[in-house]
């Protein structure tokens, strides 16, 4: 047993700040609940969907999708070297998945009826096939983070069959997270009139998927390192550069895949019409695709824990820039046509921060009470 | 779809035809009186807004939850003279309507008969429908805590009880002329076009735009200068329905990958032990 994560203290700076958060957040989550859509966002008949979309559905469960590409590197690729971040990668997700589907809970108009689609089965609606998907694979990911729950609680025997049965579990969980994450782009295929076209394409749901794996190393890396600051244990160079060398052949896919939809599509010259449009486009390739991909192709970056930080941060806010494109400002033309636009209230700011904070508070408690970080090294 | 077959059961063998409600709406006839909308307020119940003074008269200024259909105007200049334009907005009741195609609980449907209709007791709120619809009608309670979505219903209601809609019976200039076929109302807008050159702007919308709807409009003017949306002729469902087909497809592919490669590491990973 490690007795590493007693040493994690719950009373710092900074659980004071998200506890502040979660508090001053609550109070909007019950506006949300008590006063309803109209009077807490700034959403409107011309744009029905707006920042808990663009961020918390698309951007949080593109940040969880660490949880797949870990679990089946380690479970599928049999790449033994990861399993020490198998634990945090899938706890993350399975945080990121709970906040994702409470984000919709209150973004849906009817919050009460989230279990409809469970029920009313429409197979022609991406939307279905994206609610069975968050049903399922939260639960897949519940039992992907069993082991170590049973491990606490001493049910060794239990611990075991789940790590035994791990293969398939994780073999559905890719193959739902594969889904899953086309479909969130495949979302945006009816739109072909509204959405821009420098980001409207057939091509959405892949492109969807890649920056989605992008993000998921990046995510996964960004903590190890974060984590090992916070929690005082030395990161696993070679693991961080194991993963390094993954995101850049995501990465150098996805640019390729950019590039081709973008000359098959409006042409290059759209990237550089100096419109809104266009400078969140070069904004978002340059952030998350062209620099990241540069500095990975120096060796000697994909080997230091400082530049492998910078380009996980810029991968991360790259794809959310992504995501906000198409959810957001990929659409405010169309609503700037019918007279309308589109700013988040400081309350769907706070409902978004409340997510967020309690995801982050969720993974220190966790990280506290559980054998999540320390796992693979107590047992060598 | 249940007058539907009951009409096919009483006329079974007499090859007549089934309902297709249709709704042929010629802007140079109408006088912007605005019956229509006082017609479809009242017939389904719709409460009224607080609306101030605008630049147009256009009011309420846009379709919303308690307004199914408006006329809109346009004012503007000609050889010298005020001319004035309307456009009536409202559902276009899709062939292939994109909002039911979206919606994750089949609240809304495209009936047998031709009406898009929403079932409230379904719907979860999710607003797909809204961002799917390529004509921006389906409006959202946004005030209210238990929201519901609101949309013309081409007052089914009325059409299973043998009475045509609200706005058609209302108009005094068959502005809005329904017919039960798609068909004798395209056939009667290319007449129309043929017979009075000059009349119209050679379009008919709703012929092709999003695959084709039951409501067809006649305009003086490119329909895009009297609000109307520039929507492609694309039927709008085929475009998820090609990723929705292709999922089974997916789940091979990634369950074989998934097994190979876990068989094929596996044995790799054992001969290495080996070897040591």
């Amino acid at each position: 047993m490690s007795t590493e994560r007693h040493e994690i203290k719950m009373f710092t700076p900074m659980t004071l700040g998200l506890l502040i958060l979660i508090i001053a957040g609550a109070v909007s989550v019950y506006k949300r609940m008590t006063l309803g859509l109209g009077a807490t966002t700034n959403l409107q008949d011309d744009f029905p969907w707006g920042f808990w979309i663009g961020f918390d559905v698309l951007g949080g469960v593109a940040m969880a999708a660490g949880g797949f590409v870990i679990a089946s590197a380690v479970y599928l690729f049999n790449m033994k070297k990861y399993k020490p971040i198998a634990r945090p990668a899938i706890l993350t997700a399975f945080l990121g998945y709970l906040l994702a589907a409470s984000g919709i809970f209150l973004d849906i108009g009817q919050p009460f009826r989230i279990w409809h689609p469970m029920v009313m089965w429409q197979v022609h609606s991406i939307m279905f096939i994206v609610a069975i998907h968050v049903v399922i694979y939260t639960t897949v990911l519940a039992m992907e983070s069993s082991p170590m729950f049973f491990e606490r609680i001493g049910l060794k025997g239990v611990q075991r069959f789940v790590e035994k049965i791990m293969m398939p579990i994780a073999l559905f969980g890719t193959l739902l997270s594969t889904l899953h994450q086309s479909s969130l782009g495949a979302v945006y295929l009816i739109v072909p009139d509204k959405l821009h076209p420098l980001w409207y394409s057939s091509l959405l749901p892949f492109s969807f998927l890649v920056s989605a794996i992008m993000m998921g190393l990046s995510m996964v890396s960004f903590e190890s390192i974060l984590s090992s600051k916070f929690f005082k244990h030395q990161a696993n160079v070679g693991i961080l550069s194991g993963l390094a060398r993954g995101s850049m052949v995501a990465i150098g896919f996805y640019f390729v895949l950019k590039i081709f939809v973008l000359l098959k599509g409006p042409g290059i010259g759209a990237a550089f019409a100096g419109t809104m449009e266009a400078r969140l486009y070069l904004l978002e390739m340059a952030v998350g695709v062209i620099v990241p991909l540069i500095l990975l192709l120096i060796p000697a970056m994909r080997n230091s824990t400082g530049s492998i930080f910078l380009v996980n941060c810029l991968v991360i806010v790259g794809v959310v820039i992504n995501r906000m494109n198409v959810a957001i400002f990929g659409l405010l033309r169309h609503a700037h046509e019918r007279g309308a636009s589109y700013f988040p209230t400081t309350n769907e700011f706070m409902v978004t921060l409340f997510l967020v904070a309690l995801g982050i508070f969720l993974f220190k408690f966790a990280c506290k009470y559980f054998n999540v970080l320390s796992y693979e090294e107590v047992k060598q | 779809m249940g007058t539907n077959a009951i009409m096919e059961n009483t006329t079974a063998g007499q090859g007549v035809k089934k309902m297709e409600a249709s709704f042929l709406i010629d802007a140079t006839k109408c006088i912007g009186c605005r019956g229509c909308q006082i017609s479809c307020k009242s017939w389904n119940q719709n409460g009224t807004d607080r609306t101030t003074a605008g630049p147009t008269f256009t009011n309420p200024p846009k379709l919303n939850s308690k307004t199914y259909t408006n006329i809109a105007f346009f004012e503007s200049e000609q050889n010298g003279a005020v001319s004035w334009n309307f456009a009536r907005n409202g559902c276009f009741h899709c062939k292939k309507p994109a909002c039911a195609s979206v919606c994750p609980v089949e609240a809304l449907v495209k009936t047998p008969e031709g009406p898009v209709i929403y079932r409230a007791e379904r719907c979860i709120g999710c607003r797909y429908c809204m961002l799917a619809c390529p004509f921006n009608v389906p409006k959202y309670e946004w005030e209210k805590l238990s929201p519901k979505i609101q949309k013309c219903t081409f007052c089914y209601d009325r059409l299973l009880a043998g009475m045509i809609p609200a706005c058609a019976k209302t108009c005094p200039t068959g502005t809005i002329h329904f017919s039960d076929s798609i068909e004798k109302n395209l056939a009667e807008a290319k007449k129309r076009i043929s017979e009075n050159p000059g009349k119209y702007h050679n379009h008919i919308y709703g012929e092709k735009e999003a695959g084709g709807t039951s409501v067809l409009l006649l305009s003086a003017l490119p329909l895009d200068q009297i609000g109307h949306a520039k929507v492609g002729d694309q039927v709008l469902p085929d475009l998820t329905w090609k990723y929705i087909s292709g999922i089974p497809a997916i789940i091979g592919v990634v369950l074989a990958a998934g097994i190979g490669s876990w068989v094929i590491t596996r044995r790799m990973k054992n001969m290495d032990k080996e070897d040591e």
